[in-house]
């Protein structure tokens, strides 16, 4: 016989109670474990987040040292956070049409309630980021962080610069200012230059890349409606989604590649962590075991981890923070003291004289006053080129995680350095003082001067040295240091003379002040 | 070698699947293919080739007029009118006449009075533009057409 027990509470009592608990259970129903208070619901924190579990639950201290990263590699995201904060504010009232695009930046800077502000912290912001992706490429590289089983990252990073530089150059455009106008124009007539190789051989009319390229950046033969469009669409969906995802690998990648390169443990002085505790950590037994067929590698080990790893939650965190909190200061700093630019209104029969790209295209700015197309094409292929095939020549073993840790490779970095310092200051003041092939014999083939210009001997002579150092010193890695240093120098003393010294008609001169007046 | 490293002729079911995937790849490839073709344009919609620039007794002999329209120089002398484009072969920026020739305000380039480069990374000269006589007495240039250095329209 079936019978139903009275029941304790009443509907209406339940209903009540469930209203009161309602709070409660939807934060239970959300985070379902406890206040992180101890170690294991600290791990669950991370663990059980959709946004945080791309950290592992534990990092190794080791990872958490100013030194190990100095940051930049969370500055560049935390920039481009802000950078996609500030965009998408700034998309409320910009209008991507040729007859409004530079009454809109107007407007922003004039009416729009915080327009200004906004614009200069994402242009800020954007100079920031580039900054910090060369900087993070350069930690990277002098870490040994590159190598085995990290090749790959080390590939995805640089799809990540070439994105970042992708989405500087699409945003220039927009303002549809003078600055925006001639710089285009000069990259899409860079993007046409293999045309100088094809024109020099004679083939353009069967064979021509460089007006296909032109026509799908422009989708015009010249800077117009078309090219608006496109650069908009591409800066405002097309490269931030493409840069999201390739974030999303890199980040991902590092926790499958074992979390962020380091050399064995040791053991060491106690450590003060973020959190302020003082731990000291010992040297852990070597033995492992494989999870078959589910870990790949010889992780995780038996009776280590615990002593060497802290838990993600809080300390990797208040590092990460630290660094997006420290992001944003620089930026709003600088965007309180420097205005971003808007110069008049797009003139296409007249060019800003001297006609400026950014300060990171301004080294590239400085090779294609030599040749177009080696300077604009061939050189950037070499060097990307060059780049992603570091990891796949240099394969000596290296844990990574210390500056140069090779013996004497600290002294191959000052002597590159000089070296390759030495080589394009004395190139640059050569070709200021004497000009180069064309001024002594103007009927000179053009495919020679595109072979041989200031900027193809720096590259050759920087692989001759590297090739050299490798010798030297038996070492692949001594070479790619050397290779690395010297076209590392070489970006930053390109980019300073044709920011600093380069003038109208992009003729010399030691300070702004010597000007001609016109 | 063991009978499983040797090479195994292909099952019917094995095969019947890789044809499948293969015949997927092949139809995204070629749709991407496809797709890739929207963005060149068939037409494009630019400024006529064509500007009228005036009467030939409107040019006086010397310096060029810099007609904004075709972004070309247009001269005049003993032999007749001739047009010299003012983009720089190099990057496309607008030159700017001196008592020498041209002088590119980008990087450098210099250019005779011809238009031929005398230094800067310029590939090659500038493009002569052909100049005609329109039916109500006004010099046209067109800077679609190119014609050779030296060919000067008499009037």
């Amino acid at each position: 016989m079936a019978t139903m027990a009275p029941p304790e509470q009443s509907a209406l009592g339940a209903f009540i109670e469930n209203l009161r608990q309602a709070p409660a259970r939807l934060r239970d129903a959300i985070f379902r474990h406890g206040k992180p208070d101890t170690d294991r619901t600290r791990s669950q924190a991370v663990f059980a987040n959709f946004f945080l579990h791309i950290h592992s639950t534990r990092i190794h201290e080791r990872s958490l040292r100013f030194w190990a990263t100095c940051g930049v590699g969370v500055g560049a995201f935390a920039s481009f956070l802000v950078l996609t904060v500030t965009g998408i504010l700034l998309m409320v009232y910009y209008k991507p049409t040729t007859d409004a695009a530079y009454q809109s930046i107007k407007d922003i800077h004039f009416v729009v309630p915080t327009g200004q502000f906004m614009r200069n912290i994402h242009r800020w912001a954007a100079h920031l980021m580039v900054g910090l992706v060369f900087l993070h490429m350069a930690r990277v590289f002098y870490t040994s962080a590159y190598k085995k089983p990290r090749e790959f990252n080390w590939l995805v990073g640089m799809a990540l610069l070439v994105l970042t530089l992708g989405l500087s150059f699409t945003g220039y455009l927009l303002p549809w200012d003078q600055l925006a106008y001639w710089a285009i124009t000069i990259g899409s007539n860079i993007a046409q230059s293999p045309r100088e190789v094809t024109d020099a051989l004679g083939i353009t009319r069967f064979f021509d890349v460089g007006g296909l390229q032109k026509r799908l950046l422009l989708g015009a033969d010249t800077v117009g409606q078309e090219a608006l469009t496109r650069f908009y669409l591409l800066h405002v969906m097309v490269l931030p989604l493409l840069t999201a995802a390739f974030i999303g690998v890199h980040f991902w990648r590092i926790r499958k590649d074992g979390g962020l390169a380091r050399p064995p443990d040791e053991p060491g002085e106690p450590v003060r962590l973020l959190t302020g505790q003082m731990v000291s950590f010992k040297p852990a037994p070597e033995k492992t075991y494989g999870l078959m067929a589910l870990v790949r590698g010889t992780t995780p080990h038996v009776d280590r981890g615990q002593e060497n790893t802290v838990t993600a939650w809080p300390n990797a965190f208040f590092a990460e923070m630290a660094v997006l909190m420290a992001t944003c200061a620089i930026a709003l700093v600088l965007a309180l003291i420097a205005d971003a630019p808007l110069k008049e209104l797009a003139n296409p029969s007249r060019p800003e004289n001297p006609a400026k790209a950014p300060w990171y295209f301004l080294g590239l700015q400085e090779l294609v006053s030599y040749s177009a197309f080696m300077g604009g094409i061939g050189i950037p292929t070499l060097v990307l080129l060059g780049l992603g095939l570091i990891p796949f020549l240099d394969r000596e073993r290296d844990n990574g995680g210390l500056w140069c840790a090779g013996e004497g490779h600290k002294r191959v970095v000052l002597q590159s350095a000089v070296f390759g310092g030495a080589v394009v200051v004395a190139l640059l003041a050569f070709t200021i003082q004497f000009g180069w092939l064309r001024n002594w014999f103007p009927d000179i083939p053009q495919l020679i001067i595109i072979a041989f210009n200031p900027g193809t001997v720096f590259v050759a002579v920087f692989a001759a040295w590297s090739l050299f150092v490798m010798n030297r010193c038996n070492s692949t890695r001594a070479g790619a240091i050397a290779l690395f240093t010297c076209f590392f120098v070489a970006f930053i003393i390109l980019t300073y003379v044709a920011t600093v010294h380069r003038g109208p008609n992009w003729n010399f001169y030691w300070s702004r002040s010597q000007w001609p007046i016109h | 070698m063991s009978d499983l490293r040797r090479p195994q002729p292909i099952q019917r079911r094995d095969f019947l699947g890789k044809a499948a995937m293969w015949t997927c790849g092949a139809t995204l490839g070629l749709a991407t293919v496809g797709m890739a073709r929207l963005p060149f344009p068939a037409v494009i919609a630019g400024e006529a080739g064509a500007v009228k620039v005036g009467r030939p007794d409107d040019l006086a002999p010397g310096p060029g007029r810099w007609i904004a329209s075709a972004r070309a120089f247009v001269f005049r002398d003993d032999a007749g009118v001739y047009a010299i484009s003012g983009i720089c072969t190099h990057l496309g920026c607008i030159v700017s006449q001196t008592l020498a020739g041209f002088d590119c305000p980008c990087h450098g380039s210099r250019f005779d009075s011809q238009g031929e480069v005398t230094r800067g990374p310029a590939p090659s000269a500038l493009p002569w533009l052909e100049v005609g006589l329109a039916p109500d007495g006004q010099l046209v240039i067109d800077t679609q057409t190119n014609v050779p250095p030296g060919t000067k329209l008499s009037v």
